[in-house]
């Protein structure tokens, strides 16, 4: 069928599967948005920037696993859509981004709203396509999807110049890619699975360190099997929180920075890591050159150049992560003694027992440990929960009970502040049946406050729970620690009334100062079903501990009992 | 860790489309890595160029400049065999007071010869390993050279 680009677009969007396209129209893409006007296969959110359309197509891939569809126009369209395109890449989170263009003939010339897309998002895409033929405009797209997805994912941009998305040609959506150049390894060498398998029969301490990879691969059955069978410990990233489950007594948490005594013990301790998925970041590594000292590294990961790209691997298996796990699973199951690693298990237990995650709860002022806690517990069970960054982002990732890795959402590579409402925009979307939870501070929150009139508009509820404590807490913290105390632009002293923001963009607002006023006004946003910002006052001064200085060995960590005293509110 | 720095030559085979030189450029200069030189040109009958490109790091590094290069969605394959036949062609101008004798039987002993002489300058060309070049490029200096053009290098495996 003869049709334009625009419609071209639309028809490969269907082709696609998709449903949902988060967007914001212009005049580059104008064309698109027109035949956007013209069907209702495709529903269209209307974000309020083009930053909060990537990330909630990005929440929106984290949460239903496929592959997430934003639409902006070009120039300043496209520079806000840059942060949002970044962070999937940091995560490795599958986007397609579709930006509009100045026509083709203007190309270079310094035209009205022109930037050189293709330019500037080099570094932070996956890989992206300008459309300079309108007849190959179906088969990038196609290209785009299938490099989005497979592989280790990463989000792809599609730049159309106006008169390529008006000019006409015959429509034929591929039914397959043909990219000589692009052939991600899926199965992992046998071989080598089989060194590990033997690798772990020798060990004594062995650990598995899980990454983001396994989530992405779908791999949690597989990976809560391979500690079933081997009793093998295991620590999360940020990324890979719920993989284990939060119950699962190998489970030593979450390692790094801010990660607790016992993974972070375990992680200078261990004679064997069995990395899966990870990507050794320097926030979960600390110094590199004592990082794993005594440890042989195994590294499963679909990435090439993720392996040995910052330690020294002695057994590399490159693989989807899923079928890597299940095939040493296999070759394990084979002649595998149970129990082996007992002692190991017990001397993290008793790590695990003498420094636990501790705050001291008060019943003057709200702890933000206990406010996460109590989300976890009351709703745990139905809860999808995002955060913005900062110590909110660490007391969540401490404290939540995380069940499933698909009801978790966080910008874990970049650290986007802004991150958490339109991602949990996207979240619900996926999962309309879920409550979707922003946990937010009061310095994040304000990078995409705007986004409460999307999720207001489209009936899109998510509740924002602002840890409050009038400070850039973070850097507040580190000022505190590394900086003698010169609190420089931390200070967020002069607030804004949260509750009058959520109200005046068509949502609720509750201001909370007690453990009761928390409770009531979780369960009064739950029954109303309505976009909500919880501005919870906590306790000013408090600190994310455990904390590992940056730089500094796994098994340095200042401690909660190292700065437990008395301080001023 | 701080290993010692290898001079590396890779070939590059990538899709010939717009921007893949870009891609490769740009991927030297964000993760900081060294282009000493490079030579590009289509491969007879084919939709790919090669790129041939001179680099220096430790293993670790010229490890991960294959990987990311690998990485590149237009990327078919990257060679790094140290088994290779290396040229490098250099174009050198000097002034035509120059006694062109001397500078024949030089550029001779260089696989080269003079190309082109006029009234004012003398210009030769020399094709060989890329070391010998250098000590071409030494050697020359007494003669004051008024210009000279390196090619870059160009390898192809035994």
């Amino acid at each position: 069928m003869n049709m334009t680009g625009s419609k071209i677009v639309i028809e490969s969007l269907i082709n696609e599967g998709v449903d949902i396209v988060f967007g914001y129209p212009g005049g580059a893409i104008m064309n698109v948005y027109d035949e956007l006007y013209k069907q209702d296969t495709i529903t269209h959110i209307l974000n309020r920037h083009e930053q909060a359309c990537v990330i909630s197509a990005n929440g929106y891939a984290r949460v239903s696993g496929k592959v997430g569809v934003a639409v902006v126009t070009s120039g300043p369209g496209f520079t806000n859509a840059l942060t949002g395109i970044a962070d999937a890449y940091m995560d490795s989170i599958p986007v397609v981004i579709i930006s509009g263009q100045v026509p083709l003939p203007l190309v270079g010339t310094d035209g009205f709203q022109e930037i050189d897309a293709i330019g500037i998002s080099r570094p932070c895409t996956k890989h992206n396509f300008l459309v300079k033929d309108v007849r190959d405009l179906a088969r990038i797209l196609k290209e785009a999807f299938y490099i989005a997805r497979s592989g280790r994912p990463g989000p792809v941009l599609v730049d159309i110049p106006k008169d390529i998305s008006s000019h006409h040609t015959r429509f034929h959506y591929p039914d397959t890619v043909n990219l000589p150049t692009y052939k991600p390894t899926v199965k992992g060498n046998i071989k080598q699975v089989k060194k590990l398998s033997k690798a772990i029969s020798e060990a004594k301490k062995p650990l598995i360190y899980v990454g983001g990879g396994a989530v992405r691969s779908g791999a949690t059955d597989e990976i809560r099997k391979l500690l079933e069978l081997t009793h093998i410990p295991a620590v999360e990233t940020l990324m890979a929180r719920g993989i284990l489950g939060f119950d699962n007594p190998l489970s030593m948490g979450m390692l790094g920075m801010h990660g607790t005594y016992s993974a972070n013990m375990a992680m200078s301790e261990t004679d064997l890591i069995i990395s899966i998925g990870a990507r050794f970041d320097d926030r979960v590594t600390g110094n590199l050159n004592t990082f794993g000292k005594n440890a042989k590294i195994a590294h499963i990961d679909i990435d090439p150049a993720s392996i040995a790209k910052l330690v020294e691997v002695d057994y590399p298996i490159v693989g989807d992560v899923k079928v890597v796990v299940q095939d040493l699973i296999d070759v394990l199951e084979e002649d595998f003694h149970q129990g082996k690693f007992f002692s190991w298990n017990e001397e993290l237990q008793k790590y695990k027992a003498e420094h636990p995650l501790e705050y001291e709860d008060s019943d003057e002022v709200l702890k933000p440990q206990w406010v996460i806690e109590t989300l976890g517990e009351k709703w745990g069970d139905d809860i999808v929960l995002s955060t913005d960054v900062g110590q909110h982002q660490m007391w969540a990732a401490q404290f939540y009970p995380f069940r499933h890795p698909d009801d978790w959402l966080s910008s874990s590579g970049l650290g986007t502040m802004g991150f958490g409402l339109p991602a949990a925009i996207g979240a619900k979307v996926a999962k309309m049946d879920r409550i979707s939870v922003n946990v937010s501070g009061d310095g994040s929150i304000l990078m995409n406050i705007h986004e409460i009139m999307t999720a207001s508009q489209y009936g899109i509820p998510v509740i924002n729970v602002i840890l409050n404590n009038a400070y850039l807490g973070m850097v507040r913290q580190w000022q505190s620690f590394f900086y003698d105390e010169r609190f420089s632009q931390t200070n967020l002293e002069y607030r804004a009334d949260f509750t009058k923001i959520a109200e005046g963009f068509g949502g609720i607002g509750y201001k909370v100062k007690t453990k009761q006023e928390f409770i009531d006004a979780m369960s009064d946003a739950i029954a109303q079903n309505k976009t909500a910002i919880i501005d919870v006052d906590i306790h000013r001064k408090e600190d994310v501990l455990p904390m590992v200085p940056a730089g500094a060995s796994l098994n340095e960590m200042i401690l909660f009992k190292d700065t437990n005293k008395p301080k001023d509110k | 860790m701080k290993e010692e720095i290898q001079r590396k030559v890779i070939s590059v085979f990538a899709v010939n489309e717009q921007g893949v030189l870009a891609r490769i450029a740009g991927l030297f200069a964000g993760r900081g890595y060294n282009i000493e030189t490079m030579t590009v040109a289509p491969v007879p009958d084919s939709v790919y160029s090669r790129f041939t490109i001179e680099t220096r790091g430790n293993k670790k590094t010229i490890e991960q400049i294959i990987k990311q290069l690998n990485k590149l969605i237009p990327v078919l394959k990257v060679i790094d065999s140290s088994d290779i036949i290396e040229k490098e062609t250099v174009l050198v101008k000097f002034s035509a007071d120059n006694n062109l004798s001397d500078i024949d039987v030089l550029c001779k002993v260089y696989n080269g010869r003079i190309m082109n002489v006029n009234e004012n300058s003398v210009v030769a060309v020399v094709v060989d390993e890329p070391n010998r070049i250098a000590n071409f490029l030494k050697i020359i200096k007494k003669y004051s050279p008024k210009e000279i053009v390196r090619g870059g290098v160009v390898s192809m495996e035994r």
